[in-house]
């Protein structure tokens, strides 16, 4: 801890703003991502704008986050603030740096990765097989959402705050507006949806106020076990 | 040898979003419910590209390309 304090008297790298801010903006396109698919699959279709367009700005937003992912997860370990190796890109959980809050960016990567590759063969794949993986993104989006709070180092930032008040809200109302659009059929789905949009916002505000917004949370987020009632980390049922 | 091939809709997967009409109109027309009517299956060489961007775009897989029959 000591090295790390000294080395933060010095003010950090470059790297580590480059992996502050890659992860700030990936975030910011994972949302817009998200938004797009879940406007695709509500059929959302406005006169002005192509399906098509939709579709081909969904794919292209995903493949920049995919590339600012990429440069917040090289410069985070090409950084010597922090000791990652870079099995922590993909094993998640593995990391002795805030192992929970990072391992949920891992997890969420992971799941990212996992959409993309099916949706590359998706041809091949057939639509159930890869739908089934694509829903692993509505998973993915809360898992980036709560790595970016639990550890992002500007959580604190009021601006940093209103982006991800923005992209929270950006995804519960496209989610209802889902599910305001959807059929009768799925209705379990429906209402799990529904309790997770309205869920995951309390959950966020809980997590801030009780975790990053509160002194001493560089502390408290090495240590998992002694957060006070993280909600985040029952509510994925994280390692111990 | 033509390298022409013939598209098809699987009528059963196709759920009318009319994605094909917008990205292969050369071929592909709506009918008053948004399902695709296709009148000229052929697709010729110069539109191959055009087709399988639409055969990739639909959403749910309902278009397919294939090899054009034989002569009759």
């Amino acid at each position: 801890m000591n090295t790390a304090t000294l080395q933060l008297a010095a003010g950090p790298s470059p790297l580590w703003y480059a992996t502050r801010a890659g992860g700030t903006v990936a975030l910011v396109l994972l949302t817009a991502t998200v938004v797009l698919g879940i406007a695709s699959g509500g059929q959302y279709a406005p006169k002005r704008i192509a399906r098509f367009e939709i579709a081909a700005l969904h794919r292209n937003l995903s493949l920049l986050t995919l590339a600012f992912l990429v440069l917040h997860i090289v410069t985070a370990i090409a950084d010597t603030f922090v000791h990652l190796t870079w099995w922590d890109a993909v094993l998640p959980f593995a990391s002795s740096y805030r192992t929970l809050w990072l391992g949920l960016g891992t997890l969420a990567f992971d799941l990212l990765l996992a959409v993309l590759a099916t949706s590359a063969i998706r041809l091949r794949l057939g639509v159930r097989r890869w739908k089934a993986v694509h829903w692993l993104s509505y998973a993915c989006w809360p898992l980036a959402l709560f790595h970016g709070a639990g550890t992002g180092t500007d959580t604190k930032l009021p601006l940093q705050l209103l982006l991800t008040a923005a992209c929270t809200a950006a995804v519960v109302a496209a989610v209802w507006w889902r599910l305001y659009r959807a059929g009768p059929e799925h209705r379990t789905a429906r209402i799990w949806g529904g309790v997770a949009a309205l869920v995951l916002p309390m959950l966020l505000v809980a997590f801030l106020a009780n975790g990053p917004l509160r002194a001493g949370w560089a502390q408290r987020a090495d240590a998992v076990t002694t957060v006070p009632a993280s909600p985040a980390a029952d509510r994925l049922g994280g390692p111990r | 040898m033509s390298a022409a091939k013939r598209l098809s809709i699987d009528r059963i997967a196709c759920a009318g979003r009319g994605v094909c009409a917008e990205l292969f109109p050369e071929r592909v027309d709506l009918d008053e419910w948004g399902y695709p009517v296709i009148p000229d299956p052929t697709v010729p060489e110069h539109l191959l590209g055009h087709a399988r961007r639409a055969v990739a775009g639909c959403p749910v897989l309902a278009l397919r390309l294939d090899p054009a029959p034989p002569e009759r």
